[in-house]
């Protein structure tokens, strides 16, 4: 009888506290670090217990979109060992009986699930609201049907080709239009007979530059 | 075709600016902007610009000045020049030609490297700020994770390159377009010589001092930038002491002003012979080194900036750690009281602060990882313009600079290449010049898949140590011994008179026939001893490396060495070959080889010819035409 009471005096504060032992958060709990002042700097918010109360509904929400049992409520969800960093383990207790943890895997599921809510109640990120051991969801890269650098590539190409391709005709029909010019004088020198100063006609000297041609003619004659 | 024909029709500058800014922009290359602040931090901030200076004085300027003189005075492209002076020398230019091709093979794959980045900052966010995700959507690239996201795109996406240089890998496709983009490029500059150039260059070589301060005016607002600048610029005195720096102040100012290229000479033959050469040297050679000088400004600045970053984002991580580990609340711990917490929890708790590994924070190992070359623009650079706001526009500018700087580099170096073979009349009168030029952009091209490859970035870091380098001061050494000895002081002199209005002073004639040819062949001699003492070996980004992410070094296969030799000798070789060639022509056929028939009819060779008559600038733009 003696050992009895002894024993259930030893085990009731045992009993009495079981939740939030080590051994207990480390099989079914998840630490949970906010950093508040990091992500909003000046618009930061006090934690205070308010704010504890809106974690655990925002978790019992969580629980209830994974599991689709809505019995789940603020109650079910144990809030342990809290910190200054703000920092504290949390567990959560099946609705139905108390006494009976929910699974780790379970309840990283349905936090996974539910992050992006958890995240927007309280304006953080994955990184500053951080559940130790869950990772953060990684974002998919952003994926474009046609690359954008291809299409800038498209456009200088097209430009330059544009260019090459406008430069080298007016480079064809100038030297067409001259040699056409050169057939014509070729044929009136023939006519008239030539006279050439330096080996060029100065009827093409004028013609090709008037200002400057009579000048020329002075300084060629000084030889 | 009458005799005077070949030079009625030779291209002329529309004004004098154009030439100016020809040589600058030729000059003034991606060297000033990612070679030079390397230097000038390495060796001692402030205290290397006197070595530089001296080296500019003493063997840049007299070089510059005599390649534009020659170039100015005789009339033809660097083939034709030298052989003008003697036949026994035209292996001089051949030499100049064949450099001048190699290293516009691997410089214009550099801009389709700046082409594709270009084209990848049209993006938010940009591509190089984050790590790609892998197969399993689980968590991101090994490769990424262990390096940088700047390196992974860099060395992965960009390059994809091999772990060494016998594995070549295949053709990398958007290198290909860029790089045929980036010829494309080119040839439409030159498509009519230098009518096209000389209207490209009002743009290519303006644009980049534009660029340049635009970001000094930005990056010195940047927080860090003084602590950059004050790190480049406190001088060291005791690297003076060095003659390591010595050597590299002599060959960085040789290759900045792009000597012994063949260009210069080519850009000066389409000068008035009536032209302030002189002036023209000293302008190029002093514009050239403020460049540097004003580039390394802003380049610092952003380096600076970076160091700060980095040595922000550890010491946050650090003390992200420690208020984890002790459950401290948040902001008691900052960066200035760092210090003194870790003391504190040191004394009291040493080994779960020793288990918690923290990072090593210290700015002044930051500011000294130096990168020069392409590992600044593409990578450093890169990660810095992240962190700024609006990363795309300063993006998008500081590669479009990149790119200009380059393709007036560009210029020079076809120049070097097709006014030798017009000049020479090679290329047959029924093929246009615009042909011409396109058939030789396209075999360019099409060489320079090679380091489009995964392999390619060591092939081309191996043509830009051997071929960009002891050809070029062997080059420059034959030029300089050719005037002062085969064409004659007295006679260079004259000409030089003829130009500028007056004999070239003492100082130059010091330079010319002492100091310059001293100096290049101790430089050259220096160069060669202290590249055969170093094994050849190359960095490679091999992920399986174990301590991946730093470089693995590797030596050079045998093949890959003999190849290397061979770039370094094949350009030169021309040299005594053409003048061991002539010299059995005049031996077999005494008869028909007078020693001082010129091998082209250049009227201007004729002394008698040059004082008789006194052409003015309105004639010769009439024999132009």
């Amino acid at each position: 009888m003696w050992v009895w009471i002894v024993c259930l005096l030893t085990a009731a504060p045992a009993l009495a506290e079981p939740l939030c032992s080590k051994e207990v958060c480390d099989n079914y709990g998840y630490k949970v670090r906010i950093s508040i002042k990091t992500a909003l700097g000046d618009k930061a918010y006090e934690w205070n217990e308010s704010e504890m109360f809106l974690f655990r509904a925002t978790v019992a929400f969580a629980m209830r979109r994974y599991t689709s049992d809505e019995t789940y409520n603020v109650s079910d969800i144990v809030v342990c060992n809290k910190t200054a960093r703000v920092s504290f383990w949390f567990l959560v207790t099946s609705p139905a009986n108390t006494a009976q943890l929910v699974p780790r895997g379970q309840v990283e599921a349905a936090v996974r699930l539910s992050r992006n809510r958890i995240n927007s109640a309280f304006l953080l990120t994955d990184q500053t609201l951080q559940f130790v051991g869950i990772l953060p969801t990684l974002a998919p890269p952003i994926s474009y049907d046609t690359p954008p650098w291809l299409i800038v590539f498209g456009v200088v190409m097209g430009v330059v080709c544009a260019g090459i391709i406008t430069l080298l005709l007016s480079t064809l029909l100038k030297r067409t239009r001259s040699k056409k010019n050169l057939l014509e004088t070729e044929e009136e020198e023939d006519r008239r007979g030539s006279i050439t100063a330096n080996g060029r006609l100065c009827e093409s000297l004028r013609e090709k530059d008037p200002g400057r041609g009579h000048p020329d003619d002075v300084h060629l004659s000084k030889l | 075709h009458r005799p005077e024909a070949g030079h009625e029709d030779r291209p002329k500058w529309d004004n004098k600016v154009q030439y100016l800014l020809t040589c600058v922009g030729f000059a003034v290359g991606l060297g000033n902007v990612w070679r030079f602040p390397y230097l000038c931090q390495i060796y001692g901030g402030g205290a290397f610009l006197i070595p530089y200076l001296i080296a500019l004085v003493f063997e840049g300027l007299p070089l510059l000045y005599l390649e534009l003189a020659i170039g100015q005075s005789l009339r033809q492209g660097s083939i034709g020049v030298w052989n003008s002076i003697s036949p026994y020398l035209g292996g001089v230019g051949v030499a100049s030609m064949a450099v001048s091709f190699l290293v516009g093979l691997f410089y214009n794959t550099i801009l389709a490297w700046v082409l594709w980045y270009f084209f990848n900052s049209f993006q938010d966010p940009l591509p190089w700020s984050q790590c790609p995700l892998n197969e399993n959507l689980t968590d991101y690239v090994e490769e990424c994770v262990r390096g940088t996201a700047a390196n992974y795109y860099w060395y992965r996406v960009t390059l994809n390159i091999t772990p060494d240089i016998s594995s070549s890998g295949s053709l990398q496709w958007w290198l290909v377009l860029s790089l045929a983009l980036a010829w494309s490029i080119v040839y439409i500059c030159f498509i009519r010589g230098i009518e096209t150039v000389g209207k490209a260059v009002y743009v290519t070589a303006t644009f980049p001092y534009l660029v340049l301060t635009i970001f000094l005016v930005r990056a010195l607002t940047l927080p860090g930038a003084i602590d950059g600048l004050e790190y480049l610029f406190t001088p060291d005195w005791g690297v003076l002491l060095n003659p390591q720096v010595w050597l590299d102040a002599a060959t960085q100012i040789f290759f900045s002003l792009s000597l012994a290229f063949g260009g210069l000479i080519a850009f000066a033959s389409y000068n008035p012979r009536k032209n302030n050469c002189e002036r023209d040297a000293l302008l190029v050679g002093c514009i050239n080194s403020a460049t540097s000088l004003y580039a390394s400004i802003p380049i610092f600045a952003i380096l600076g900036f970076k160091a700060t970053t980095n040595f922000n984002n550890c010491i946050t991580s650090n003390v992200l750690k420690l208020t984890n580990e002790f459950d401290i609340a948040e902001k008691n711990i900052t960066a200035d009281n760092y210090d003194m917490w870790l003391k504190t929890l040191n004394t009291s708790h040493p080994d779960r602060i020793n288990s918690l590994e923290l990072r090593e924070c210290n700015l002044k190992r930051f500011m000294d990882q130096s990168v020069s070359g392409t590992g600044l623009a593409f990578i450093v650079f890169t990660e810095a313009v992240i962190e700024m706001p609006a990363s795309q526009v300063w993006a998008v500018l500081f590669f479009i600079m990149l790119f200009s700087l380059g393709l007036s580099s560009m210029f020079g170096n076809l120049e070097g290449v097709l006014t030798p073979l017009f000049d020479l009349h090679m290329v047959p009168s029924w093929v246009p010049k615009e042909l011409f030029t396109g058939i030789i952009c396209m075999v360019s091209f099409l060489v320079a898949l090679i380091f489009t490859m995964g392999s390619g970035n060591y092939w081309l870091e191996i043509f830009n140590s051997y071929v960009g380098s002891v050809p070029l001061l062997i080059i420059a050494f034959f030029e300089i011994t050719s005037v002062v000895v085969f064409y004659g002081m007295k006679r260079f002199s004259e000409d030089i008179e003829f130009m500028t209005g007056h004999r070239p002073g003492l100082f130059w004639h010091l330079c010319w026939m002492g100091v310059s040819p001293l100096m290049l062949l101790v430089v050259l001699v220096a160069y060669v001893v202290v590249q055969v003492q170093v094994q050849p070996q190359y960095p490679t980004w091999n992920p399986s490396y174990t301590l991946f992410p730093e470089a693995e070094v590797k030596p050079y296969p045998d093949w890959v060495f003999a190849i290397c030799v061979m770039l370094s000798a094949v350009p030169v070789v021309p040299i005594p070959l053409v003048a061991l060639y002539h010299l059995i022509r005049r031996l077999t056929h005494p008869e028909q080889h007078t020693r001082d028939e010129p091998h082209v009819s250049n009227p201007y060779d004729n002394k008698a010819f040059m004082f008789n008559i006194q052409p003015t600038s309105a004639q010769w733009s009439q024999r132009s035409e």
